[in-house]
């Protein structure tokens, strides 16, 4: 067992036990090009690590919890949460400890260094795949690098790994991470070499930036970009950036900033510096037999090559949606500035658009008319489900990001210990289910009203106008396609409902939560603790807007059923009742062309049943979401008719929990769901109200029925039919 | 609906891979276990195995016919307790009449050709556990009933 190898000590045969990354920096330095100062922390390493903390056995339960393709990317980030939280917990051998400290007391032990991942296999030629593994910066100090070395080993596990785990070849049992461990060069000018671009080959490219190239690689810092003639090195085009930015170290934090003015008008690199960075790609190239992708740094006028590999050709395949789940995983200052245009200026237009249209009076439309104004609803609606797409959910990486930084710091047991800092902010489903309950608690004690509202009765003055300023803050919402409050009766059901149920209260108070907080900070070294009230900010908000824009969204949707509704009303009006079953786009051609016939969309076959059995579940497993246990009946909520079944205690069944449809939480006992994962509004809303939550359980509304007695165990993530 | 194999390809596939299955019977409140060669009908509803005459098993089950039997495809390794599937069947085991014997011949030796002459041993009884049910465990803890109508 050989723990720690110098780079003049690696062969172009040791990939197996030092990485892609390691061999290539040897092969350089080997040849006469500047490296930085650097040595690898082999796979020997982390085969110790896993072998004495018995980490192989946890991974392999973490992964067999259910057929991975089955797993949504949240529940991906759940799995590779819950993994680095047991690397984080797990003692690095003393062994690795002493061997690190010997190596850096050589030369490097005052200097900020990187600590980067050489995943064997990983950089090897038709498998390059840049980034899916962790590496650190400005990393200063025995200690320091330790940790850096166990968020790079936990890194072979990460989501993003994971969703490229088949052209990764990633195997609990055979796979293994060496580190390179390096003197971090403090460049003036960095950035990445292309010898040959990605879909183009005519051209060499290169991307540089202004400080560490980390921001370059990380999306943080828009780069210049040049292309270049491939055989001459030419340049052919050059885009500057919109604004030149910079990474730089400050007091061992990589921090990002504005270039000084007098620089910022020039691009990082001139004539003479392509020049000679295209040189040196080209000799990467020939000697390494293939075109090579090169991370470099100019310090003191001087090229320095950090890394290189092989230029991989863009493999993308329709429908490969793994490019924006990576795309998901987001830095705190790309956070910052989302969150500022989510906040500032998204929520606030879709909220406009939605009172615009709802200004528009549908009774004084004609059909074609009619027709037309569903169609602007719909684009509208479309539009924002884009944004939605495209904005809104990386912003819930903001929740992520803070409970990986709250781990790193607490190492706690329950790896959502951070979701407790989290909670008791102002949703708005939470505050939808405070003005209800609030209608509710006076229905329940006004015995007239009560049965005066369950016999059929309006009710008095004053409870139709709370009513009507309940339907004005809120809005209608919107599940399965299907509105909600469209109907008064509905919520009158919902108010006498929730009057008959015990007064609940949200278990998550305000209070706990800044104990929590304050506990936090002061774990974090004081020099970190600015970062990380900022961590905890961009995450309670990111917590938020997940639950909020959801209801946001609805109020669209709701406009584009209300239209919808109506064009239904002119066709049965016009007894035209085969209409009612057709789309939307039915409905459309039908409003326009009164004697158009439209065929209904077939109805899809329900699944075979095996013959001569009947199956049916005993115990299912899904992911704990909501710690607690409870048993009571199932109600499996299929469409809005059944929220409005809902009896208080029971178990809420579904496939997805939507806030819109949250209300029926504060009856519920617990909340059992088909989609998976911590980030999931099924999760975030059970823990606003204490209940006990199991995600992730593969067809649960096909398995279990409304009326089973089930038995919900939220620690273990287990449910059980009695 | 999920991607992962349906718990009734998984028991197929355990009942026509294994060789041996855990029965279990008992006596008097006893409990007792004991591993014996087994083969499933096609329509998995039986059971087959067979045990000599004077067994401990074969005296529970006289006493009483009700037992259950555990099948897996555990390796003995970390990733059993995610990866391994298992199956109990709880039911009723008889004799296998004269009648049926050549039918059960069939089924078992073409299985477990080198038991032909434990089978045919005068002192061997065939039998047969008629299934009520099987629990199929996937995943460690998921457990879904097949219910024999």
């Amino acid at each position: 067992m050989q723990l720690i190898v110098g780079l003049d000590q690696i062969g172009d045969d040791d990939g197996g036990r030092v990485g892609g990354k390691a061999v290539a920096l040897a092969a350089l330095q080997r040849t006469g090009h500047p490296v930085p100062r650097s040595f690898c922390l082999t796979t020997d390493a982390y085969d110790l690590f896993v072998e004495k903390g018995s980490l192989r056995a946890i991974i392999h339960q973490e992964l067999g919890r259910k057929s991975f393709d089955d797993m949504r990317w949240e529940e991906i980030w759940d799995v590779a949460l819950r993994i680095r939280n047991r690397f984080l917990r797990t003692p690095v051998p003393v062994e690795i400890v002493e061997a690190v400290e010997a190596r850096l007391g050589q030369d490097l032990r005052d200097t900020a260094l990187a600590v980067r991942s050489s995943a064997p296999g990983e950089d090897s030629a038709g498998a390059s795949f840049a980034g899916l593994h962790e590496s650190f910066v400005g990393v200063r100090g025995g200690a320091a690098v330790i940790e850096a070395i166990r968020g790079v080993w936990a890194s072979l596990w990460s989501d993003r790994a994971l969703l490229y785990r088949r052209e990764l070849g990633i195997d609990v049992d055979t796979s293994s991470m060496a580190v390179v461990i390096q003197e971090l060069i403090d460049g003036e000018v960095s950035g990445i070499v292309f010898g040959v671009h990605p879909t183009d080959p005519e051209l060499a490219v290169v991307e540089s930036v202004y400080g560490l190239n980390q921001g370059l690689v990380d999306g943080t810092i828009e780069p210049d970009r040049w292309t270049l003639d491939v055989a001459t090195g030419r340049i052919i085009s050059h885009t500057p950036p919109g604004e030149r930015r910079r990474l730089v170290v400050r007091d061992s934090q990589t921090t990002v900033e504005d270039v000084p003015p007098d620089t910022a008008n020039s691009p990082p690199l001139d004539a003479e510096g392509l020049a000679e960075v295209f040189e040196a790609v080209r000799a990467a190239g020939a000697l390494f037999g293939a075109p090579q992708d090169v991370e470099w740094t100019m310090a003191d006028g001087r090229l320095v090559l950090l890394q290189s590999r092989p230029v991989t050709t863009s493999t993308a395949v329709e429908g490969d949606k793994r490019a924006w789940y990576l795309s998901l995983t987001r830095s705190l200052d790309n956070l910052r500035g989302l969150r500022e245009r989510v906040e500032r200026e998204l929520l606030p237009a879709m909220d406009r658009e939605a009172a615009e249209i709802a200004l528009r009076d549908l009774t004084a439309l004609d059909a074609e008319q009619l027709a037309d104004e569903i169609e602007h609803r719909r684009a509208a609606h479309d539009r924002w489900v884009d944004i939605y797409w495209r904005d809104f959910i990386p912003l819930a990486h903001g929740i992520r990001l803070f409970g990986q930084f709250y781990n790193e710091v607490m190492r706690p047991e329950d790896p959502y210990e951070f979701m407790e800092l989290l909670v008791a902010t102002p949703m708005l489903s939470v505050r939808r289910n405070r003005a209800l309950s609030r209608i509710a608690s006076k229905v329940r004690g006004d015995s007239e009203l009560c049965a005066g509202l369950a016999a059929g009765e309006p009710g008095s003055a004053e409870f139709k106008r709370e009513l009507e300023e309940f339907e004005h803050e809120f809005g209608d919402a919107v599940y399965a396609d299907q509105q909600c409050f469209g109907d008064r009766a509905r919520l009158v059901r919902l108010v006498l409902a929730l009057a008959a149920a015990p007064e609940t209260a949200e278990a998550a108070s305000a209070s706990d939560r800044e104990q929590r907080t304050a506990d936090f900070i002061e774990h974090v070294e004081e020099d970190r603790r600015d970062l990380a009230r900022e961590v905890l900010d961009i995450g309670r908000a990111s917590y938020q807007i997940r639950d909020d824009d959801n209801i946001h969204l609805a109020r669209l949707e709701a406009l584009v059923l209300d239209a919808v509704e109506d064009g239904r009303h002119r066709l049965r009006d016009r007894h035209e009742d085969d209409h009612l079953e057709i789309d939307l786009e039915g409905l459309v051609q039908a409003l326009r062309h009164p004697n158009l016939v439209v065929e209904p969309k077939p109805a899809q076959a329900p699944p075979a049943v095996e013959e001569g059995f009947r199956a049916k579940p005993r115990q299912l497993i899904g992911q704990p979401a909501g710690p607690g246990v409870a048993t009571a009946p199932a109600r499996v909520i299929d469409d809005v008719a059944d929220l409005f079944e809902f009896q208080a205690g029971e178990v809420l069944v579904c496939d997805a929990v939507d806030p819109n449809m949250t209300f029926v939480v504060p009856m519920a006992s617990a909340v059992v769901e088909r989609r998976g994962g911590m980030l999931i509004h099924g999760a975030i809303i059970a823990r606003e109200y204490g209940l006990p939550c199991v995600t992730g359980v593969p067809d649960v509304t096909a398995l279990i029925a409304t009326g089973d007695r089930i038995a919900v165990d939220g620690y273990l993530g287990i449910v059980t039919v009695l | 609906m999920s991607k992962d194999r349906s718990h009734m390809e998984v028991l197929r596939e355990l009942l026509e891979s294994q060789m041996l299955v855990v029965l279990g019977t008992h006596h008097d409140g006893e409990p007792y276990t004991s591993l014996v060669g087994f083969a499933a009908t096609e329509d998995l509803k039986h059971l087959l195995f067979a045990t000599g005459k004077a067994t401990r098993k074969r005296a529970n089950l006289v006493a009483d016919a009700r037992a259950s039997m555990l099948v897996d495809n555990r390796t003995n390794c970390a990733a059993d307790f995610t990866e391994a599937s298992a199956a109990t069947a709880v039911g009723v085991v008889e004799e296998v009449s004269e009648a049926e014997r050549s039918e059960f011949d069939r089924i078992f030796l073409a299985k477990h050709p080198h038991l032909e002459s434990f089978v045919h041993s005068p002192s061997c009884v065939r039998l047969r556990l008629g299934v009520s049910v099987y629990m199929v465990v996937t995943h460690f803890q998921h457990v879904i009933e097949l219910h024999i109508d």
